[in-house]
């Protein structure tokens, strides 16, 4: 059985998704779960951390495709960080740099939400 | 060289067709590609293809019903490492299956055809066969 967990955190109106373990077809449901529940809560500002993700197919890759446009709608997104490498090659090979913000660390894309708010004020 | 005899050795998994499968067919994939002396690296790609081989038979040729068999045989020589996947289940035309332009894809909510493309992507060969009524086989190779 494929194991893989996700644990939220809240940074102010900022949503954080931590990944752990295999992301696959047996397991996308779980962070399906995770963005759906976000969503019902009208928290349309979310940071996937990557960090502890050892793998990733494209059942996962699929998740952040289901919620994007329902997210941007909402004046939200998705910023993906602190990927391993071989994690990053699978994104890349299927160009999903150019549709996700991905970055370094998690501080950074957290940091985004919040300069990109301060220039709505 | 005429006379020269290939070595190939060949291992083989058979599981139900179940998503939660998945672990065990990559452990499978994992362990026979490593002791072939496959580089690391490339190991990742091969049981991503086969990761994604396998969730297209789970989804399309069986469409999840789990009780199906799915074969899984590893052959390698010197320089070539080849998964050999069969299924009994519904036959899959591969030419029905274009390269998938992700920005159309973002707008329209699709995410089909994605594992395709890593296959291509991450494996010297894929070829499909398919003998309707007996079986279809998808053959994924990788030069090492």
């Amino acid at each position: 059985m494929a194991e893989f967990s996700t644990s939220t955190k809240e940074v102010g109106e900022i949503s954080i998704i931590y990944l752990k373990g295999y992301l696959d077809a047996h397991t996308a449901p779980t962070l399906e779960n995770t963005f759906s529940n976000l969503i019902e809560k009208g928290k349309y500002r979310t940071v996937v951390n990557f960090n502890e993700l050892n793998y990733i197919s494209s059942a996962g890759l699929g998740v952040f495709m289901a919620y994007i446009e329902k997210i941007r709608e909402n004046n939200g997104d998705i910023k993906l960080s602190s990927m391993s490498e071989k994690v990053f090659n699978i994104f890349d090979l299927l160009g999903f740099p150019l549709l996700y913000e991905i970055y370094q660390t998690e501080e950074e894309a957290v940091n985004k939400f919040i300069e990109s708010k301060s220039f709505e004020k | 060289m005429k006379n020269k005899k290939i070595h190939i050795e060949q291992k083989e998994l058979v599981v139900k067709s179940k998503t939660d499968n998945l672990t065990e067919i990559r452990t499978f994939v994992s362990n026979g590609a490593r002791s072939a002396g496959v580089p690391p690296n490339v190991v990742d790609n091969i049981i991503l293809a086969v990761d994604e081989a396998c969730t297209n038979i789970i989804k399309h040729a069986y469409k999840y019903f789990p009780e199906g068999e799915i074969h899984i045989k590893l052959e390698f020589t010197s320089n070539k490492f080849t998964i050999i996947i069969i299924d009994h289940g519904t036959p899959f035309n591969p030419e029905s299956i274009q390269d998938p332009d992700l920005q159309k894809y973002f707008i329209q909510h699709r995410v089909g055809g994605l594992g395709m493309y890593l296959m291509k992507s991450l494996m010297d060969e894929v070829k499909y066969i398919s003998v309707p009524g007996k079986y279809n086989q998808v053959q994924l190779s990788k030069n090492i």
